[in-house]
């Protein structure tokens, strides 16, 4: 972090307002006191929601050549692009926290700053174009949605936006799997073996249990963090257990089983040596999608050095012109 | 947090799940209707329908084709912005490409390759997917690999400012559905055409760099550019009936676009011969590069495995 506003107030007063105000459950906004601590959660929280965004173009990326019709091709497209652009809003909150994109970025791809581990996984086929969607995105629509209420304005406003295309892409990659439930028995397979492959992983998408999460409780104190893991893992099962049901495929799960006594699923514990793995780097792809991520980065390089050396001699000329 | 809060909080994102909403604030062409639905298809008086078809194709495998080498720099471009740019307009030539297709399909069954009996596959589809390389009757700009991003900056103003020129007189085209892609095109390529205009302005400023490897691009893709404003026999007949437009009627104003593009930004016009073709044929014709057959390899490669498949 380069910039940090200069503390308007003495600490202990402008602590109690920053308190009060989280107490009553108001927004925080960019020219606002906040402790440092705080600060500094949003920016790892926003940016590696951001790097998530930018990431997650590349596995859905990978099957745009290779859409199968058209309009497929035009909805993938356009959700892909609808993920550079939440990038972009994602970047600019955390912008007003005192950080560039360019520093944010620099801290993507050097590894310092995380995102989804969901991403370190491949995508097959084209079924797991509708998986993401439904599987993916639903888990990511359970994550954010309470985050619009996150106690930080421009988070939240940013995040009311994405929920909203979510759920369209969410709608979307759903359809694509009941579409193809109703073609041939060769499409019927490629749904069920893209949802065997994705179920594990998208419940990892909620973090490890609660009892091991290491922020989650500062994070809920401070208003940043709504739910804990747990609970959202469960609210996921349960709204995609009869999803499943609806479109005819088989969730991977032997112990899935309805609990009267709870009101919610039962459910199989995921393989949280897997996602420890994933997350310190050795998953399927952790190492192609940052390969990926620095070319583009690194080719680029020439091209906004010369739109930066254009625009310093286009406001020369203009001076100039001026004087 | 209570559970209630939690429920009404996820309430409405769900609802929408399996069908409805308003997906209008979407990109064209995602939404799960038919293209074409209301608008008149009839074939114009005195054209045939298998020359109304060809016609199509010239212009939507132009779009197509450029859209899918466009596509391919998603999650590539210098920076978020360029590639939300260079995303959008492969999204607007994909939508007139889908048009397109559809009218070649409703002009001239013919024209649709055969699919196994029972097939649900869409005539734009078919035509997109099962056709041969040889029967694609793009230009070869279009299809040419992608190179550096100076490389697509040049490509898409050689493009667009030749079909702008082209869609804007095909307005008046007695082909109603003809009309209505014109119409809505202009307005798109109107776009593409700056986007790549100020690139190419920037770019030839920039740094020595920049400039070279604009120039690069420029004396590369050159060759290919008179094909855009080349009559094919087809053209000029179908241009005649008032159905389609002449592109050679276009070649003076595409010049003078050009012209001035490189005027303002200081490079020469290349002094490069345009790239021959075989037997006089050409893109057209569907005569095409080395590139072309294995661009379709990947794009078809999916749909050509279940060809009885429903997406």
């Amino acid at each position: 972090m380069t910039t940090t506003p200069a503390d308007p107030a003495p600490p202990d007063a402008a602590q109690e307002r920053f308190d009060a105000t989280i107490a009553r459950g108001d927004r925080i906004e960019p020219r606002d006191w906040m402790p440092d601590g705080y600060r500094r959660t949003l920016v790892r929280q926003i940016a590696q929601h951001a790097h998530s965004e930018i990431i997650g173009m590349q596995p859905e990326g990978n099957w745009i050549g290779r859409a199968p019709s058209l309009r497929r091709k035009a909805i993938l497209l356009a959700k892909v692009q609808d993920e550079a652009g939440h990038g972009l809003y994602l970047y600019s909150a955390c912008e007003t926290l005192g950080v560039s994109r360019a520093e944010l970025t620099e801290m993507l791809l050097s590894g310092r700053q995380k995102y989804s581990s969901i991403f370190n996984y491949p995508t097959l086929s084209y079924a797991d174009v509708g998986t993401i969607g439904w599987l993916v995105d639903g888990a990511a629509i359970c994550n954010q949605v309470p985050l619009c209420r996150t106690s930080y304005g421009p988070y939240g406003r940013a995040m009311i936006r994405i929920c909203k295309e979510e759920s369209f892409h969410q709608r979307q990659g759903y359809e694509l799997l009941m579409t193809m439930t109703r073609g041939t028995d060769g499409q019927r397979a490629m749904v069920q073996e893209s949802v065997d492959r994705f179920w594990w992983p998208s419940l990892m998408m909620f973090g490890p249990p609660d009892a091991e999460s290491p922020n989650s409780a500062r994070s809920m104190a401070w208003g940043v963090k709504r739910n804990s893991n747990d609970e959202l893992r469960q609210k996921f099962v349960d709204m995609t257990v009869p999803q499943a049901d609806a479109l005819g495929v088989t969730l991977p799960d032997p112990d899935l089983r309805w609990n009267e006594e709870r009101g919610h699923y039962d459910f199989g514990e995921p393989d949280w040596t897997e996602l420890a793995e994933v997350i310190r780097g050795n998953g399927p792809c952790n190492e192609q999608r940052m390969a990926h991520r620095r070319a583009a980065h690194d080719d680029g390089a020439w091209v906004r050095e010369a739109a930066t050396a254009f625009a310093e001699r286009s406001a020369a000329r203009a001076r100039e012109e001026a004087r | 947090m209570s559970d209630d809060l939690l429920n009404s909080d996820l309430g409405g994102v769900f609802d929408g799940l399996a069908g409805g909403g308003d997906s209008s604030q979407w990109a064209f062409g995602t939404g799960f209707e038919d293209p074409l639905a209301g608008v008149d298809t009839t074939v114009p008086d005195g054209v045939a329908g298998a020359d109304l078809a060809a016609y199509c194709l010239m212009l939507g495998d132009d779009a197509l084709v450029m859209s899918q080498r466009l596509s391919e720099w998603c999650s590539r471009a210098p920076d978020l912005e360029e590639d939300i740019a260079l995303a959008n307009t492969a999204l607007d030539l994909l939508g007139q490409a889908r048009l397109l297709l559809t009218r070649a399909a409703a002009a001239d069954p013919g024209a649709v390759p055969a699919l196994p009996e029972g097939s649900p596959v869409p005539g734009e589809d078919a035509l997109a997917f099962f056709r041969e390389a040889g029967e694609f009757r793009n230009v070869r700009l279009a299809e040419v690999p992608n190179g550096d991003f100076a490389h697509v900056v040049v490509r898409l103003l050689l493009f667009s400012v030749a079909r702008l020129a082209l869609l804007e007189r095909l307005r008046a085209s007695t082909d109603g559905v003809l009309a209505a892609v014109a119409a809505k095109g202009a307005k798109e390529v109107t776009y593409h055409r700056d986007w790549a205009g100020r690139w190419f302005l920037t770019l030839a400023q920039g740094t020595e760099e920049s400039r070279r490897r604009l120039l690069a691009a420029l004396d590369a893709l050159w060759p290919l550019q008179s094909e855009m404003v080349t009559a094919h026999p087809l053209e000029t007949s179908l241009a005649e009936a008032g159905v389609g437009v002449d592109p050679a009627s276009v070649r003076g104003e595409v010049d003078a676009v050009l012209d001035q593009v490189l005027a303002v930004s200081g490079v020469d016009r290349p002094d490069r011969a345009p790239l021959a073709g075989i037997g006089g044929r050409t893109g057209r014709d569907g005569m095409h590069t080395e590139a072309l057959s294995r661009m379709l390899a990947e794009m078809q490669v999916v749909a050509r495995a279940h060809p009885g498949g429903r997406w």
